[in-house]
């Protein structure tokens, strides 16, 4: 299976200056600086490369976006990793810090900016101390700091920690944040591009996406673009997490079937039980049952299947979970998260959340699933960031695939008695 | 109102974060997790000493550090255990092994031990799913928790 962001991921030292230039790393600083910035950008569109924090926004498009002329640029790397079963940004900052750094060298060159930053969230304070160390080393190689490599091109790179909020991973509130405020979405437009970070224009790109350049400019678009689907390419780290026997970050090439990531590389389902539901890319993403398994594991398939690829977060639910409780699960986190500046996303949330409560404790009644859904549908769309959209999805998909299980707690419970 | 002042290695260390922004603002929460790290908590005294050090008021710093949930105004125990309530760890059970540790350390999720060495708190998703279920004690993180291994890893803590 080929390995692109994985390749080496368990060598030993693989995170220190000396075995990431053994195994090849910092090659492509050299043969970027020998093109045009613009060419960069072009490559990195060939590529076909999208966006792996969620969104799926082809990455070069998103570069050749920023607004024109305007100076200084920023790129913030988005490592506040945060969404419920996501866990790969941090396997990589781990083990693999240069990775990351060569990657924001390469667009930093490309897009002509000066200064990065790595938003990382706060609880990953363990790895901002390898980051920082890793930033160190490169700039000791003189690949970060003043006219590197001879070519006139400045760059600084430094990490930023956020200190516990969710919705720091949108890009507008991470920015709010960085710029030492309440992580708070912004309304767009303007997007980053044109106003971003000290509203000057900014890439915000996720830590996968940035450690994907190196490879791009170093054995080209065409290579790159080869592997996948026609419209999805390249590879996708995954996080297989939940009631499989050997949960873990798996590198797949786009398209795999979800069967294989499941079966294959995650062992299957543990405690021989039965696979009854699955969430292909994290919690706000609408799951699937089981009989969806054969779905393709790209952009397209999922978004066919009527969920979406999201951040690469694949939890697996087995037969024995009740549904209902692991979707007041997540409700609950999002009513946790959300940052109450939009009324449907602050207000629907907890309205939610008292309504699948209610349900739980035998205390609903079949009017209830309509009211989940009208609410749902008055949270859907209405808000400045996705946040409530996200909320929604566990909600609807599970009432679309399980409404079963909700009514059993109405067996009991006479229409009008509570 | 007086009572906080920065020792002379955090101004070192305000310098070298000052130095990275373009604007002193954005040094806030970096300025606010020093504090956190150092004092275990945030008093209104040092949210007077932070305003300050980035020109803004005292009003500022506290409605920036009550919208994120690792800064604390009232003080947490030397070891601050975020325990993963999310959805990989909820399937992995753990809902009976934070009441455990709570039992064990005989306060309710959320408190903190008598002596200030432990504070609990019931934690959203960690990003380490993979490892669940988990927990994070101050800078660590612990995976495959069983009620043996939270036994293991609290006694070892002095």
């Amino acid at each position: 299976m080929t390995q692109i962001l994985f390749k080496n991921i368990n060598m030993k030292d693989l995170h220190t200056m000396k075995v990431y230039e053994e195994q090849g790393g910092y090659q492509s600083l050299k043969k970027a600086f020998d093109q045009k910035p613009d060419e960069i950008i072009d490559a990195v569109k060939a590529s076909g490369l999208r966006g792996r924090g969620g969104a799926g926004f082809p990455t070069g498009l998103k570069w050749s976006f920023l607004a024109k002329d305007v100076f200084p640029r920023y790129l913030c790397c988005n490592a506040d990793e945060s969404e419920p079963g996501t866990c790969k940004d941090r396997e990589l900052l781990l083990k693999n810090p240069h990775m990351l750094i060569e990657g924001m060298i390469l667009c930093s060159y490309a897009c002509r900016i000066e200064t990065g930053y790595i938003y990382m969230r706060g609880e990953f304070h363990d790895l901002s101390f390898i980051m920082d160390k890793a930033i160190e080393e490169a700039h000791a190689k003189g690949y970060l700091g003043k006219n590197i490599m001879g070519t006139g091109f400045n760059l600084e790179i430094y990490t930023h920690l956020g200190a516990g909020a969710y919705i720091c991973g949108e890009e507008s509130a991470l920015l709010n944040s960085l710029e030492g405020g309440r992580g708070e979405p912004r309304m767009k437009p303007p997007f980053p591009a044109v106003e971003g970070l000290y509203a000057k224009p900014t890439v915000i790109n996720n830590v996968e996406t940035l450690c994907v350049v190196p490879y791009i400019v170093n054995e080209g678009a065409e290579k790159y673009a080869s592997l996948g689907t026609e419209k999805s390419k390249g590879t996708k780290l995954v996080s297989v997490s939940g009631h499989v026997k050997k949960p873990g970050n798996y590198e797949v090439v786009m398209g795999t079937s979800t069967r294989e990531i499941i079966y294959d590389l995650a062992g299957g389902i543990r405690d021989d039980n039965e696979l009854k539901a699955f969430i292909p890319g994290g919690s706000s993403v609408p799951m699937l049952p089981a009989s969806q398994v054969d779905v393709g594991y790209d952009y397209e398939s999922l978004a066919a299947a009527g969920t979406m690829l999201g951040s690469g977060a694949l939890i697996v639910i087995d037969n024995k979970a009740n549904i209902v409780e692991t979707t007041l699960r997540l409700i609950s986190f999002y009513m946790h998260e959300s940052c109450g500046k939009c009324t449907p996303c602050r207000e629907g949330t907890r309205w939610l959340h008292q309504i699948v409560e209610r349900i739980l404790q035998h205390k609903g009644q079949l009017e209830y699933v309509n009211k989940l859904e009208d609410i749902c549908d008055n949270m859907a769309f209405k808000t400045f960031c996705p946040l409530a959209d996200a909320c929604v999805s566990p909600v609807m998909s599970s009432i679309k695939h399980f409404r079963s299980e909700y009514e059993e707690y109405f067996k009991n419970t006479p229409v009008g008695s509570v | 109102m007086s009572g906080f002042t920065f020792s002379e290695k955090q101004e070192e260390e305000i310098a070298g974060i000052l130095a990275k922004y373009p604007f002193k603002k954005s040094a806030m929460l970096p300025l606010l997790t020093l504090v956190q790290r150092a004092e275990r908590v945030i008093s209104p005294e040092a949210m007077v000493a932070i305003s300050q050090k980035l020109d803004c008021s005292p009003a500022y710093v506290q409605s920036v550090l009550s919208f994120y949930t690792m800064y604390h105004t009232e003080k947490v125990g030397r070891y601050m255990i975020l325990f993963c309530i999310n959805i990989s760890c909820q399937l992995n059970g753990c809902d009976k092994l934070l009441e455990y540790t709570a039992d064990k350390l005989d306060i309710e999720v959320g408190g903190t031990t008598a002596d200030e060495k432990f504070t609990l708190h019931r934690e959203e998703c960690l990003a380490d799913c993979t490892n669940a279920p988990m927990m994070r004690i101050n800078d660590t993180y612990y995976g495959d928790l069983t009620e043996q291994r939270i036994d293991q890893i609290l006694d070892s803590l002095d």
